[in-house]
């Protein structure tokens, strides 16, 4: 911990991340020559863009919640309720796309509103609240849908069904969330916000920051994007499905997507384009496995064990994110070392 | 000198201590009280709907059929105290389940041999989590939920994903037999005994000095570590007993619910969800163990009474999470309260013990001040 200055030390946490997806796609590139196959087909590029749009899709909402300190676990149930409303709404009618639309995307702002007025007002920790929420919106799912439920015509299906070259539609909307994520974070004062309450709330609160603001904030925009990714998925499946977000396990994949993209799991550090980062990995990971075909129950071997080793790799050093104050060599090094609280994105 | 002054200040303290009554109320006024509280009332509204649930015998075989999530909630406490989650919890069950089911099959010469390698697997899975956490830094909840992923895939992976036959009947007794003839009670089943054993020893440890250091770790690691406590060792030591004590959940639900891959799927949340109902903070360093068997309870009596009022079960995770929600938000106002009070109590006694040279003086003021 003390040796300063070490290769890995100098690069920033999402440095590392794409260093990881580096590796990943190296060693993919030779798995996947091995067997005979082409890595770089446009085929196999697209069906990776699109395994990451919807967890993306997620995960920059789950940036969001874990930077101002919370945790959304609720969003399985989310993505579920938004693909069954809006596959319900459209019921196979190009006109009621539209409204559909925005149906889903106001309920999915309501549970996010509820999310963190739970959290932000109640004083009642992330993981206890979403958790709630989430088992309220399960039991709902479960008394009301037996099965696939609702169609989308096909105009709404081609939205995840084509793509501008090997580039999914899907994917693109997913990258300009992430942009407009990037530069809610960089460019306003609630994103600013949002790292300081997330860094320490009770610092943010006599700075005179209104704490709550950015929370319940990050909140809404994490359901709206689960909401987007019921979206996508009903587009997909053409039906809506109770129990399509919580088979994906978005919940727990999100937060490890994040926490692999360089985000403090305590909040206050880090960036969307990492969190892009720890998608793509996740992305390319369970790629290279279909087209390897390894069993289906050890690609969550794999994913396990992908989870913890990647995060150990910078665990150690971003812990000692301050340069030490009575440390000449480290004063020295401080403004290479010193990571700002709000990076560019 | 030094036993003289000790004798005052204990004068001083005994006479500012509120009687025993006073005391209980305060408890009871904590979250980790009130707990006692809800529990005892969601028995009597069971009791009010189907007085055949009073009777002795049929409360005895409840307490049983508990016992499993209870045992999970007291190893799932230890780590929530010490301010680290463990979600491989599940995952751990199953394992242990799987492992009955293929090993011992109807041998019942490997019961033992088998019963001790399932412990030794739980002891080690418990370390590796908790040495992951402490000396490589990683998160507990990311360190968890891959060993989650990456246990609950090689157990499918082994059996492929389809339930096996079941282990002998000397080992399913564990979990579903009981001391027969038993006067009042008809019969006390073997997961009772179990469970009073381990609260009983969950209750001695946490008064022990480990105890002690695992509530200060929770509270504040830094200054724990100040102290001179091995913080990483009393952490893992945690997430061993929490490791184990899924084991114990594991042999127990062999005998009740019998082997398949999905006993003990979700089992992490329904742990760390009765121990929050028990008014344990997450984040650590605050609740009693006790407390979080009895939110334990409270979780499972709250789904039988949903099941007498005839609400459909499909309606039990609507429930659970309302029910979470309002007890946590009503805790957290609780102990904000309590912070408030304590604070100022401490101020005043320290005051005491300062202006007081004699004990009888700082009766007086005491007094005056209360």
């Amino acid at each position: 911990m003390k040796q300063r200055g070490g290769f890995f030390q100098r690069l920033s946490s999402t440095q590392i991340v794409y260093l990881v997806a580096l590796v990943t796609l190296i060693l993919g590139v030779l798995l996947v020559n091995s067997i005979g196959r082409s890595f770089f087909s446009p085929g196999n590029i697209s069906s990776i863009l699109t395994g990451t749009s919807v967890l993306g899709f997620i995960a920059i909402g789950q940036t969001l919640v874990i930077l101002a300190g919370s945790l959304d676990l609720s969003v399985p149930y989310v993505t579920s309720l938004a693909s069954l409303i809006a596959a319900g709404v459209m019921a196979n009618n190009p006109n009621n796309i539209l409204s559909a639309v925005l149906l889903t995307l106001g309920t999915a702002a309501v549970i996010g509103l509820a999310n963190g007025l739970i959290v932000a007002r109640l004083n009642v920790h992330g993981f206890i609240a979403t958790l709630g929420v989430g088992l309220i919106v399960s039991g709902y799912l479960a008394t009301n849908f037996k099965g696939s439920f609702g169609q989308t015509p096909l105009a709404f299906r081609l939205v995840g069904a084509t793509g501008i070259g090997p580039v999914p539609v899907s994917t693109i909307i997913m990258l300009a969330s992430a942009g407009l994520a990037g530069l809610l974070l960089h460019r306003t004062r609630v994103g600013h916000h949002l790292y300081a309450v997330g860094g320490d709330i009770a610092v943010a609160r006599t700075s005179g920051i209104r704490v709550d603001v950015p929370v319940i904030t990050a909140h809404v925009i994490c359901s709206v994007l689960a909401g987007m990714a019921g979206l996508l998925l009903a587009s997909r499946l053409g039906v809506g499905s109770p129990t399509v977000g919580s088979q994906g396990g978005y919940d727990l994949l999100s937060i490890a997507a994040v926490v692999l993209g360089g985000t403090l799991l305590s909040g206050g550090k880090g960036t969307i384009t990492g969190t892009l980062g720890g998608v793509l990995i996740f992305a390319m990971l369970d790629n290279i496995m279909s087209v390897m075909q390894v069993n289906p129950f050890l690609k969550d071997v794999v994913r396990g064990v992908v989870i913890v080793l990647a995060v150990a790799v910078y665990a150690r050093r971003r812990i000692v994110s301050r340069p030490e104050r009575f440390d000449a060599k480290g004063s020295a090094e401080a403004p290479a070392a010193q990571p700002v609280p709000v990076e560019g994105p | 000198m030094s036993t003289a002054l000790n004798s005052e200040r204990r004068a001083v303290l005994k006479q500012n201590r509120a009687g025993r009554s006073e005391r209980l109320l305060r408890a009871v006024r904590t979250p980790g009280g009130a707990v006692f509280i809800l529990l005892i009332g969601l028995l009597a509204a069971i009791v009010v709907l189907n007085p055949s649930f009073g009777e002795p015998s049929s409360f005895i075989r409840f307490v049983g059929r508990t016992a499993p999530i209870a045992i999970a909630a007291i190893g799932q406490y230890f780590v929530i105290v010490g301010g680290e989650f463990d979600l491989s919890m599940g995952s751990v069950v199953t394992m242990q389940v799987i492992i009955a089911g293929n090993l011992i099959r109807q041998d019942d010469s490997k019961v033992i041999p088998v019963l001790v390698l399932m412990f030794v697997l739980g002891a080690f899975i418990g370390l590796v989590n908790g040495l992951i956490t402490t000396l490589l830094q990683v998160p507990s909840f990311i360190v968890t939920l891959g060993m989650m992923l990456a246990l609950l895939g090689l157990v499918l992976y082994w059996t492929g994903g389809a339930a096996q036959g079941n282990p002998a009947d000397s080992f399913r007794q564990i979990g579903r037999g009981g001391i027969q003839d038993v006067p009042v009670l008809d019969i006390i089943p073997y997961p009772v005994i179990i469970l009073t054993a381990v609260a009983v020893a969950a209750f001695v440890l946490m008064r022990r000095p480990y105890g002690r250091m695992l509530i200060a770790i929770g509270d504040n690691p830094a200054a724990a570590e100040l102290t001179g406590s091995r913080v990483w060792w009393v952490r893992t030591r945690a997430f061993m007993m929490s490791s184990l004590s899924a084991t114990v959940a594991g042999v127990l639900l062999v005998g009740y619910a019998g082997v398949h891959p999905s006993v003990g799927r979700g089992y992490e949340f329904t742990a760390i969800t009765a121990v929050v109902l028990g008014g344990v903070v997450l984040g650590g360093g605050r609740g009693w163990v006790l407390s979080a068997a009895a939110g334990a309870f409270a979780l499972e009596s709250l789904f039988t009474l949903l099941n007498f009022m005839g609400v459909q079960a499909t309606w039990r995770d609507t429930v659970q999470g309302a029910i979470i929600i309002i007890a946590v938000a009503a805790a957290s106002r609780s102990w904000q309260r309590k912070r408030k009070g304590a604070s100022s109590a401490a101020h005043d006694e320290k005051h005491q013990l300062a202006a007081a040279p004699t004990p009888a003086e700082g009766i007086e003021q005491g007094g005056e001040r209360v």
